[in-house]
C-alpha cells in the first residue's frame, strides 16, 4: 500500500512509458504503411521539383537546386508524418476506436496522453526526416557531418507540428472539418516555408507571414546546419521552434482535455 | 494530502457517492446521487436508458467531473486523487476499445504497461488474464479474428491484469447470447469471491438480480431504490403477482379495478401483472413469483426492451 499512497504526480515516466509503448506495439502492425506513405511523399516531391525545377533553376542562394530543395524538403516529412499522421491518428482514436477511454480509465491524465503521444509522433519524423535528404545524398547533395543534427531538429519541429495536428483534431467535430485547416493553413505553411523557392523572392507581406511560419525556421536550420553556414541567427530559428512546440503542446492538452473530460 | 478515509484505517467503502450532480447544459445527467460499494460487495446499478448509469461510470474513471457532491474510490478523492484510484481498478467498457490490430497477447501487453505492472511481473499476469479469459490458446490471434464473446472475455481481462480492488462493469454482457452471458456471470461471481468490489451497470435484471449483493435502482439521475434484489421485490411487488392475459378491454378492466382498490399493476403488452396482490384471489390469471423487473418497472415506469 505504501507505494500507491504516495501522491501521483504530473508527467510521470510510468505512465508516459505506457502511452509509448501502446503507440510502439501498434506502429509494429503498420510500420509498413507508415513509414511508405512518410517517405515516399516527400522524395516524390524531392525528385519531381529537383528535375523539374532544376531543369530550371540551376542555383538559388548559392546552392545547387537539388542541395537547395534536398534540405528544405523536410519540411514536408515534418508536416506529413508530423501534423497529418497525429491530426488523423488522434481523431481515429478519439472517435472510432474509443482508445483514450480505455487510456484514461488507467492511470493515465490527458496530459501524459498527449505527452506521450506526440513525442512518439516527434521519434518517427526525426527519423523519416532524414529519408529524402538522403535520396538527394544519392544525387549529389554533399554529406556533411551536420546532418547528425537533422533528426533532432526534425524530431523537435515533428514533436510541435504532432501537438498541432491533436491541437486539431481536438478541436474539430467532424473529420471532415480537417480540410480546413489542411488547405487554409498547411497547405500554404508547407508552400511558404522555403522548401522549394525562397522566400526572398515573395512579397514582402509573404515574407512577414512566412518568418511566423515554424516549417520556415526549421528548413533554416536544417540548411545551415547541412551546408555548414550556421550563425547566432540560427539559435533564433531554434528558439522559435521551441516556442512553437512548447505552445502547440500546451494547447493540444487543453483542448484534448475538454474533449475528454467532461 | 487529504483523504476522507486514509489508508492508515482501511477505507470501508470501495466507492462511496454523495448527493453528486452532473449537468450536460440543460440536461441534468445525474441529479444528486448517492451511491455506496462496501468493499468486497457486488452492487449493480440499474436503471432505463438515459437514468444517468454511464456518465456516473464515467464520473468513477474521472472522464466526467461531478458539478456538486463528494465522489471517492478508497478513500480517494475525486476528481484530485482519482489517478491513484485508478491504478487500483479495472474497468470493463460497454464500447469494446481494443486494440483490433494486434493480438490478444499484445492486447494485454500494452495495458500491463498502462496499469504499472512492474516488468518482471508482465509474463505471469498476462498469462493469468489469458486463463481467466480462457483465451490461452487464442493469444496469438488477432483481436478482429475472435467473436463478441472472445472479445469481451479480453476486455474483462485486460480489467484485470493489475489485479485490481475494485472493477467497474459497464453493461458486461450487453449483446452477447445466452451461453456466453453465463460464462461471464460465472467469471463475476468469481472475482467476488475473491474479494474485489464490483459495482456493475447494467438493463438485464436476471443478472442483477443474480450476481449483485445491493442493487440501486436509478431513474431520472437519482437513486430510487437501494437494497439487496429479494427485499426490494418484496418491499415493493411483494411476493406474488398474478398476471392476466386478454383483448385490450380486458386488461384495461383490470386496470381500473386495481386502480379502485390501489394495486399496483405492470403492463406488458399482451398481459397486465397485478402486484402487491393481497386480495386477488378473485382475478382470473396465472400466479407467479414477483422479480426485479417488476419492481424496475414500477419504480421506473419503463419496460425492459
Amino acid at each position: 500500500m505504501t507505494r500507491s499512497d504516495r501522491r501521483l504526480g504530473r508527467l510521470e515516466g510510468a505512465a508516459l512509458r505506457g502511452v509509448i509503448v501502446r503507440e510502439v506495439v501498434n506502429y509494429s502492425s503498420f510500420w509498413r504503411s507508415s513509414t511508405f506513405s512518410s517517405t515516399v511523399d516527400p522524395t516524390i516531391y524531392l525528385l519531381a521539383f529537383g528535375f523539374g525545377f532544376g531543369s530550371l533553376v540551376s542555383h538559388v542562394a548559392g546552392h545547387s537546386y537539388i542541395q537547395f530543395v534536398g534540405t528544405g524538403i523536410v519540411a514536408t516529412t515534418v508536416l506529413f508524418s508530423g501534423a497529418f499522421s497525429a491530426m488523423y491518428s488522434t481523431f481515429v482514436k478519439y472517435k472510432f476506436q474509443h482508445t483514450y477511454d480505455a487510456i484514461l480509465a488507467a492511470p493515465v491524465d490527458t496530459e501524459e496522453l498527449v505527452t506521450g503521444e506526440a513525442l512518439w509522433v516527434a521519434v518517427r519524423t526525426g527519423v523519416y526526416g532524414c529519408v529524402p535528404m538522403l535520396v538527394a545524398v544519392a544525387f549529389g547533395l554533399k554529406p556533411s557531418f551536420g546532418m547528425l543534427l537533422v533528426p533532432g531538429i526534425a524530431g523537435l519541429a515533428g514533436f510541435g507540428w504532432a501537438c498541432f495536428g491533436i491541437f486539431i483534431a481536438a478541436v474539430v467535430e467532424k473529420i471532415e472539418s480537417f480540410s480546413y485547416w489542411q488547405s487554409g493553413l498547411l497547405t500554404p505553411m508547407f508552400l511558404v516555408a522555403g522548401t522549394f523557392f525562397p522566400l526572398s523572392r515573395l512579397p514582402t507581406w509573404a515574407q512577414v507571414l512566412g518568418n511566423f511560419n515554424p516549417l520556415f525556421h526549421c528548413v533554416q536550420l536544417v540548411r545551415h546546419v547541412v551546408f555548414g553556414t550556421e550563425s547566432v541567427a540560427d539559435l533564433g530559428h531554434l528558439a522559435f521552434l521551441l516556442g512553437f512546440a512548447l505552445i502547440a503542446w500546451r494547447l493540444a492538452i487543453r483542448f484534448m482535455e475538454r474533449k475528454l473530460i467532461l | 494530502m487529504e483523504r476522507a478515509s486514509s489508508n492508515g484505517g482501511e477505507p470501508r467503502y470501495a466507492i462511496r457517492l454523495r448527493g453528486v450532480v452532473k449537468r450536460f447544459g440543460p440536461v441534468t445527467a445525474v441529479d444528486g446521487l448517492d451511491l455506496d460499494v462496501p468493499l468486497g460487495a457486488c452492487v449493480g446499478l440499474l436503471g432505463p436508458n438515459g437514468a444517468g448509469k454511464s456518465t456516473t461510470m464515467k464520473a468513477l474513471t474521472a472522464q466526467v467531473i461531478a458539478d456538486e457532491g463528494e465522489l471517492e474510490v478508497l478513500g480517494y478523492r475525486f476528481p484530485q486523487d482519482s489517478k491513484q484510484a485508478r491504478a487500483q481498478m479495472g474497468v470493463v467498457p460497454q464500447l469494446d476499445n481494443l486494440d483490433v490490430a494486434l493480438t490478444v497477447e499484445q492486447n494485454l501487453l500494452v495495458f500491463a504497461h498502462l496499469y504499472r505492472v512492474p516488468g518482471r511481473e508482465h509474463r505471469g499476469a498476462i498469462e493469468r488474464a489469458l486463463r481467466i479469459a480462457n483465451l490461452s490458446d487464442r493469444r496469438d490471434s488477432k483481436v478482429d479474428q475472435l467473436s463478441g464473446g472472445m472479445r469481451r472475455r479480453l476486455l474483462i481481462a485486460r480489467g484485470l491484469l493489475h489485479r485490481p480492488r475494485v472493477l467497474l462493469l459497464d453493461e458486461p454482457t450487453v449483446g452477447l447470447d445466452p451461453q456466453v452471458r453465463q460464462e461471464l456471470w460465472a467469471l463475476i461471481d468469481r472475482l467476488r469471491s475473491e474479494g474485489v468490489s464490483i459495482l456493475m451497470s447494467t438493463h438485464y435484471i436476471e443478472e442483477a438480480e443474480r450476481l449483485c449483493d445491493t442493487v440501486t435502482i436509478m431513474s431520472h439521475g437519482k437513486a430510487v431504490a437501494v437494497g439487496p434484489p429479494h427485499s426490494l421485490i418484496h418491499q415493493h411487488a411483494g411476493p406474488e403477482a398474478v398476471e392476466v392475459y386478454g383483448p385490450p378491454a380486458r386488461l384495461a378492466e383490470v386496470e381500473s379495478l386495481a386502480a379502485e382498490r390501489g394495486w399496483r399493476t405492470r403492463r406488458t403488452g399482451t398481459s397486465v401483472a397485478v402486484l402487491h396482490s393481497d386480495g386477488t384471489d378473485a382475478l382470473d390469471g396465472e400466479r407467479r413469483l414477483t422479480n426485479l423487473e417488476d419492481v424496475f418497472v414500477l419504480l421506473t415506469g419503463e419496460e425492459i426492451e
